[in-house]
């Protein structure tokens, strides 16, 4: 998912609306440029059970790769 | 609903501590403060980065689901049936509108829950928070009996979660006027810490400034209306309108000028080539005497504001540039009055 250019919590909005779309086990890379991510996406994985496998930092963009869980919502 | 202030993370809290279940959900406006902090804040900065709805919903233990309501949110920024504020804040309907939307949520999209709470206490906001308006809010949002307060429930009638023994009404509170020291208390009770500061609200619309310019917006096009990047620009640069036709956006620094970078193919940009200095977009139809005086205001937020000319580059949407060398603006060859938002009475 392309989040570049966007600002918190715009990227957590495009992973929260893609998730309800995708299985459980699904994996999304998230590609950001609002160092807001580091700390949002984790948070948002962590209260819905998700799991964050990597973050990697650059200078111009930031990518997270999600794991889904079984979420009920 | 959660905004990531204070007041509704003890408000969740108060009503956490009944035994009930409880979810959170945030509406993203477009006009939020926070996103804006977000994109203007330079990396080495120390301060943490962080949304501070999910950090509060994290912190509390339970879900948040941020809901964007950009599109349908015009519609009360445009027409308020309660009217505005200080500034172009419609915070009545504002409430009224997210109280029903949280309302729209309840028994839907996954989520099975009786009532809505939020963190409103009594006197807190001179027009949405008032002893008067609160039960006017209730009835147009939909809500009716089913929206609890519970930082100033003991004054206000039962309602339904009360009245059902849902929650226990002699455990909630009785806040009320803008004194933070009984929400201070509280938070320390709990042990909140470190806790978004209240500092004139979570919503520019509340701003002066701002307001300011989105009013500028709306006169230079002739249209009440606006889209998600235009209301976006509005917090980022600084705002220079020498011509009606058209505005200059001018970064003020390295974090702002990242973040005007995005939108170098939505608009005709500037940046001094001869010196450090800003990247500045244009917004509207400028011909080549009116891209000149863009420059030359580009030049005097430079490096070279200094120098005798500066070199100037002045790229279209499609990619193609081309070079200008222009005088610097002196300060005083700027007019107050081309600075928009910025000490307006």
């Amino acid at each position: 998912m392309d989040a570049r250019g966007l600002l918190c919590p715009l990227p957590v909005i495009r992973i929260q609306d893609q998730a309800k779309d995708l299985p459980p086990g699904a994996e999304v890379e998230l590609i950001a440029s609002d160092p807001g991510v580091i700390e949002d996406v984790p948070a948002w994985c962590r209260m819905h059970g998700h799991e964050v496998m990597q973050i990697d930092e650059s200078r111009t963009e930031i990518r997270v790769l999600v794991r889904l869980c079984d979420d009920d919502s | 609903m959660i905004s990531g202030g204070l007041d509704s993370m003890l408000a969740a809290q108060v009503v956490l501590d009944q035994g009930v279940d409880v979810e959170g959900v945030n509406f993203f406006t477009g006009f939020c403060v926070e996103g804006h902090t977000h994109a203007v804040r330079k990396k080495q900065r120390t301060k943490r980065k962080r949304n501070n709805a999910l950090w509060v919903a994290d912190q509390l233990g339970i879900k948040l689901h941020i809901v964007d309501i950009v599109d349908e949110y015009k519609d009360v920024v445009l027409n308020p049936t309660y009217g505005y504020g200080k500034n172009l804040n419609p915070c009545m309907d504002c409430k009224v509108f997210m109280v029903g939307k949280a309302m729209d949520l309840l028994g839907f999209d996954g989520f099975d829950y009786d009532f809505v709470i939020t963190g409103e206490v009594i006197g807190q906001r001179p027009k949405s928070q008032r002893k008067d308006t609160m039960p006017i809010i209730a009835r147009d949002s939909g809500a009716d009996d089913r929206l609890l307060r519970p930082l100033c429930a003991q004054l206000l009638p039962p309602t339904l979660p009360e009245r059902n023994r849902w929650v226990d009404r002699s455990k909630l509170h009785a806040f009320s006027g803008r004194n933070r020291k009984p929400q201070m208390a509280l938070a320390e009770k709990y042990g909140f810490v470190d806790y978004a500061q209240p500092a004139g609200g979570c919503c520019f619309l509340t701003d002066k400034s701002y307001s300011s310019k989105l009013q500028d917006l709306w006169e230079s096009r002739a249209q009440r209306d606006y889209e998600l990047d235009d209301i976006m620009l509005l917090k980022i640069g600084r705002h220079l309108r020498p011509r009606p036709d058209f505005k200059v956006i001018i970064g003020r620094e390295e974090g702002e000028n990242r973040f005007l970078e995005g939108y170098r193919r939505s608009f005709l940009h500037l940046r001094t080539i001869s010196h450090e200095g800003p990247l500045a977009l244009i917004d509207g139809t400028v011909d080549e005497e009116g891209l000149e005086l863009a420059a030359r205001i580009v030049g005097r937020y430079s490096q070279g504001r200094l120098a005798d000319v500066v070199r100037v580059c002045v790229t279209s949407r499609d990619g193609v540039s081309q070079d200008y060398e222009v005088e610097p603006m002196a300060a005083h060859e700027i007019p107050q009055d081309w600075h928009i938002g910025v000490n307006t009475s």
